[in-house]
């Protein structure tokens, strides 16, 4: 068996998952569908108000968000764990936290990044002004990978459950505060037209704190659910 | 000596016995503090000068918010221990202390908002130590669930140990960023317990009452712990001969 260095795993392993996702084209579209759609319940539910819906606007994208990332987080370890690959990689050579941050890196580009893409169209449909839209983005590409990694490791823990999806919700939902607070604040700062640099620096934080500590987390709570 | 004494209580039955012999004294020492308390904090301290009668509650409330604080702080450092040396003595506590930490969260929720209706005029507010509070009780709830969910005990226990770890790592975050968000969403609620000055009369009995309710949570996790013990080794032989003279 030839050895493979840290790296070209890591790749082979970011482009394996990549190319997984792309074959089943139709669920790279769902967590989009259901940002979308959860949005625009909300205008349905609370009255066609133009202030109101710009006063909730922030914290409906963001809460629609956190929902979509959780409900594509199963599909993290789902298939890797039924088909044994997961097992694979644990018997690998290389620490299994790297190869977890490949993958969570893979399921963020399939889940997390159509958010960000999506998010100017639902800025406008909640009248969002235009000069909050690259704050909106901003906070979204730096909170959603926050959200992908926490998630994992709630993922790591419930993967070998049949039922885990519930369970998943009440151990990440907890988690995600920080995020939803810091992230909606940016935004409806930024409505206001007021500078938003420590809002972002400390979601910038969390995403570099959880990108150093998930892995590790993932990675321990992998080896207790295969054990 | 200490080692030994360490490498002992490692030991279910060991620990089983020792336990059963701590657990009337726990529950003694709680019952003599909890009359204490509850009678000085009830009818010997004064009545406050602006809440009158109605701030007799914190002597529930508040060693009971202290209490779902701790009880976390335990289990993630037992999940510690037990994940990086495999004690499963520690590992029974993580369990034990889960449900417990629940109900004393849930009990500083429930006499909280019963001081809030008179106090504040409402059951809630989103005030950032109710919130906090709140996704704690959250926190304590995926921990109860997880360890429902997974079948078998000690893979359960270790899932649970990492939960409790990311949770303690993220309690301080939380607290601090609901604390961000409240103040600036909300002018500051009234908040009786930041006022450095307490009378000694009050004080007293507020002690003794977080004296008490630690020693409760001392003898229901032995409890709970002995339970948790006999299921797991049920199997063993002492565990069969113990309950064949019990049968006796």
């Amino acid at each position: 068996m030839s050895t493979l260095s840290l790296t070209s795993a890591f790749s082979l392993l970011l482009k394996r998952d990549l190319v997984l996702a792309y074959r089943r084209r139709s669920e790279l579209i769902n967590p989009m569908l259901f940002f979308v759609l959860v949005t625009a319940m909300f205008p349905l539910g609370i009255g066609n108000d133009p202030k109101l819906i710009e006063a909730v606007g922030p914290g409906v994208v963001w809460v629609a968000a956190l929902l979509a990332s959780l409900l594509s987080l199963d599909s993290m370890f789902r298939s890797d764990f039924e088909d044994g690959s997961l097992e694979q990689f644990m018997l690998s050579a290389h620490p299994v936290s790297i190869l977890v941050l490949a993958k969570i890196l893979a399921h963020w580009l399939v889940t997390g990044l159509p958010l960000f893409i999506v998010a100017p169209l639902l800025a406008v449909l909640l009248n969002i002004p235009a000069s909050a839209i690259p704050t909106l983005m901003l906070t979204l590409i730096l909170g959603t990978p926050v959200l992908s990694l926490i998630g994992s490791v709630g993922v790591a823990l419930t993967v070998g459950l049949r039922r885990g999806g519930v369970i998943l919700s009440l151990l990440v939902l907890p988690l995600y505060v920080p995020v939803l607070i810091f992230g909606t604040d940016a935004v409806k700062t930024a409505i206001i037209g007021i500078p938003t640099t420590a809002q972002i620096s400390i979601l910038g934080a969390m995403l570099v704190g959880s990108l150093v500590l998930a892995p590790m987390a993932t990675a321990a709570s992998l080896r207790i659910s295969l054990s | 000596m200490i080692i030994r004494f360490f490498h002992q209580m490692g030991s279910p039955r060991y620990f089983y016995n020792v336990a059963g012999k701590l657990v009337p004294w726990f529950m003694v020492s709680f019952l003599i503090t909890l009359v204490f308390g509850l009678y000085h904090g009830l009818f010997v301290a004064p009545p406050d000068y602006q809440q009158g009668e109605s701030y007799r509650i914190m002597y529930i409330h508040v060693p009971s918010a202290w209490m779902s604080m701790f009880i976390y702080v335990v289990m993630a450092v037992s999940g510690l221990i037990s994940l990086v040396w495999r004690i499963k003595m520690t590992e029974i506590v993580v369990i034990s202390s889960a449900t417990v930490g629940a109900s004393f969260t849930f009990l500083a929720l429930a006499t909280g908002s019963l001081w809030g209706k008179p106090m504040w005029g409402t059951w809630w507010v989103w005030d950032a130590r109710l919130t906090s509070e709140l996704i704690l009780l959250f926190l304590y709830l995926g921990i109860i669930a997880l360890h429902s969910a997974i079948e078998d005990k000690r893979v359960a226990a270790r899932a649970v140990s990492i939960l409790a770890l990311v949770g303690v790592v993220n309690i301080p975050i939380i607290h601090y960023s609901v604390e961000w968000w409240n103040t600036l969403h909300q002018p500051a609620s009234v908040t009786k317990f930041d006022k450095p000055s307490m009378d000694m009369s009050m004080l007293i009995p507020l002690l003794t009452m977080a004296i008490s309710f630690k020693l409760y949570y001392g003898a229901v996790v032995l409890m709970r712990a002995r339970a948790e013990i006999v299921e797991r080794e049920r199997n063993s032989r002492w565990v069969q001969e113990m309950v064949e003279q019990e049968a006796k």
